[in-house]
């Protein structure tokens, strides 16, 4: 078993770079590994349990039928995942970049810290990847 | 001789610094280094067949292992690579990380 960290960047709903790094948490899981994941800048907001679905008009689908995907639900299941596997999944948020947005309602099992968090994890790690913006 | 992840998200077309990328992992490789080249998103989009891309040329056929991932294949129907890439699943790169091999994300 080893420790991975992951740091990532974006905003919920603006690139492909969220599902990829939430398909790597997944694998990582699934094989075993405890991960760290570090959310910075707009990335903290991907926990936000304020986050709504909403129904589709222009395909004339209710909310029930878009059933839309909003990201808390995807770290919600992520960390269900890592509990049900029995490893550890760390879902930290820097403190200072929920506080500028106003997200600080966050599903559960997320956590706050700092930059200093992050270099720890790093540390610790056996592989760190950050997924930067643009 | 370290272990290198370089994971390439978008597409020659949209991005002018590829080529460093590019440069980066052949010269990594060339220093005797493990280099792999993860191809993912629209980075997937210069391995399909018939894609020219000067810079990925240059990697191919070399010292750098060079993968594409299979879901991002799959969403852009990409089902014919060029020759020197294969089709990999995103374990792989987790396999790399929780060995210990630096990672590089452009």
């Amino acid at each position: 078993m080893a420790t991975i960290t992951l740091g990532i960047m974006d905003p919920p709903y603006e690139s492909a770079n969220t599902p990829t790094a939430f398909r790597l948490v997944e694998a990582a899981i699934r094989k075993g590994h405890n991960v760290n994941v570090f959310c910075y800048e707009g990335a903290t907001a991907l926990g936000y349990a304020g986050q709504k679905q909403h129904p589709n008009a222009v395909h004339g689908a209710s909310l029930e039928e878009e059933d839309h995907p909003n990201p808390k639900d995807w770290v919600k299941a992520l960390l269900a995942y890592a509990a049900e596997k029995q490893v550890k999944l760390v879902w930290c948020n820097c403190g200072l970049c929920v506080d500028e947005r106003g997200v600080e309602s966050q599903v559960e099992g997320v956590c706050r810290g700092s930059p200093v968090d992050a270099w720890k994890y790093c540390e610790a790690s056996d592989g760190v990847i950050l997924i930067g913006t643009e | 001789m370290s272990k290198y992840v370089m994971i390439q998200s978008k597409s020659p077309w949209e991005s002018g610094d590829l080529g460093h990328f590019y440069a980066l992992a052949r010269e990594l490789g060339q220093g005797e280094n493990e280099v792999t080249l993860f191809l993912v998103q629209n980075g997937v989009m210069a391995a399909r067949s018939g894609a020219t891309d000067v810079g990925l040329d240059e990697l191919l056929g070399g010292k750098v292992r060079v993968l594409a991932d299979d879901f991002s294949l799959r969403e852009r129907a990409i089902e014919t690579l060029r020759s020197g890439v294969r089709a990999s699943a995103i374990d792989e790169v987790v396999d790399l990380l929780a060995g210990g091999a630096k990672a590089l994300w452009h």
